[in-house]
């Protein structure tokens, strides 16, 4: 036909009382995180989403090869996560004096008394916790997508990795970024290093990435592995 | 939009006798302790959620109070030294004429704070007090809560990158001040706090509602 079709939103049938549900095998049901809305389960197709009648949370977002994709993803964001927080960030030049510091040198800069708990917390969201769900999900989902068994300790690795996601957050320091640059400007001239950029396109993919996960259809193949 | 099914009324797992994993999204019968899926406790409605949400309500509401009394930045240039609050420094920026930077502070330093605060602490009271509110605007609310809080931190990645950048030996240097520290932690808090909220809790109220509107 030629023409690209946006996502198309698919409402979840919903059973029409409660007699019906308790008939139906268990896990052929699914319900709704936010609001306890029970469903019958209805795949929709990739590129479609199945959304929560009652309070529109996306419960399916299954994507053509995804796997494929957040892995692909998930390589290249550790290559750079690494790189980035090594390599020089930022350098500031005022009458011939120069400093040059990586990602890491601006996590690290709070260590004084109680700051030290500040340093790690500052390194942890934007260096370590991105990190970590990056190997996290590589672990839990090379075997799913070569349609092996699933990894040991799968659970326990995609638990930790969702339940680290709000507190991952390389996109706030981007912005962070920007905002310190405006305040040092009239101060001095500020160059960017190599990091400046891997970690700019490190932020389009951690965001790209979450977009590409669908939850629900990770949790499904660890439980089934074979079938997917 | 593609309708495979149009609603009428919806039913809840716990009216069809289950237990939802809010992890996983998988139903179990009712009384289940432990998800078998994801390994998730499994309760129907958390009943404590609502004591967890006001505790790290108040930690987190107890440190923003000091990280608005010390200095957030301790400016060195020269012989001076300036040290600046997290609105002092909006102020500040403002009258250099960086409007825009200004607003964006005080927008993620006091606007989002203090309204997270408040939006918390009304959806928490909300669902005691039946039929107040409509569900659906208290889900925007908490949707938008538990989206924007994060991005407080930007006050405290702004210093940071300050502190370990303007390091320039005799001619200016920046450090973090103590409001840096309980910042964070209120941010921290205020985070937990809202993840601590069981957002079943807010259908609960309408359809009790819907119930009591049935009867008359
Ligand atoms: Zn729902
Ligand atoms: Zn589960």
């Amino acid at each position: 036909m030629g023409v690209l079709h946006p996502p198309r939103y698919r409402y979840m049938w919903r059973m029409s009382d409660a007699m019906n549900l308790t008939k139906t095998p268990l896990e052929e049901l699914i319900v709704c995180p936010i609001c306890d809305a029970t469903y019958q389960l209805q795949r929709p197709k990739a590129g479609e989403r199945a959304v929560c009648v009652r309070c529109h949370k996306v419960l399916i977002a299954p994507r053509y090869k995804a796997g494929m994709q957040i892995i692909a993803i998930a390589i290249a964001s550790v290559v750079l996560v690494i790189a980035a927080s090594v390599f020089p960030f930022l350098e500031i030049s005022v009458a011939g004096r120069t400093n040059a510091v990586s990602i890491l040198d601006a996590a690290l800069s709070f260590t004084r008394g109680p700051m030290l708990v500040l340093a790690l917390l500052t390194a942890g969201f934007i260096i370590f916790v991105p990190l970590l769900r990056m190997l996290l999900t590589l672990y839990v989902l090379i075997p799913v997508v070569l349609d092996r068994p699933a990894a040991k300790h799968a659970v326990w690795a995609f638990r930790i990795s969702e339940a680290m996601r709000p507190w991952s957050m390389a996109e706030i320091f981007a912005l962070g970024c920007a905002v310190a640059l405006v305040k040092v400007a009239d101060l001095a001239t500020v160059s960017f290093g190599p990091a400046f950029w891997m970690f700019g396109v490190l932020v389009v993919l951690v965001i790209a990435q979450d977009g590409f996960m669908c939850k629900w259809s990770v949790w499904n193949s660890l439980e089934y592995p074979k079938k997917r | 939009m593609e309708f495979t099914g149009i609603p009428q009324k919806t039913v809840t797992a716990r009216e069809a006798g289950l237990v939802a994993c809010t992890r996983c999204n998988r139903a179990w019968p009712l009384g289940t302790d432990v998800c078998r899926r994801c390994g998730k406790t499994l309760v129907s409605r958390d009943v404590f959620s609502l004591q967890k949400v006001w505790a790290l309500w108040l930690v987190g509401l107890m440190c923003y109070v000091p990280a608005n009394m010390y200095p957030m930045l301790r400016t060195q240039q020269l012989f001076t030294v300036d040290e600046s609050t997290i609105i002092g420094g909006a102020v500040d920026l403002a009258h250099y004429g960086a409007f825009g930077i200004a607003a964006v502070i005080l927008v993620a330093s006091v606007v989002i704070p203090l309204g997270k605060f408040w939006a918390i602490a009304f959806l928490a009271v909300s669902v005691r007090s039946k039929g107040t509110f409509a569900s659906g605007k208290r889900l925007l609310m908490y949707e938008i809560v538990e989206y924007i809080g994060r991005w407080s931190m930007i006050d405290i990645f702004v210093v940071a990158i300050l502190s370990a950048l303007v390091q320039l030996q005799g001619l200016a240097s920046i450090t973090p001040g103590p409001a840096a520290f309980f910042f964070a932690l209120s941010v921290i808090f205020t985070m937990l706090s809202a993840q601590a909220f069981d957002p079943r809790m807010i259908w609960d109220a309408q359809s009790e509602d819907d119930k009591a509107f049935e009867n008359v």
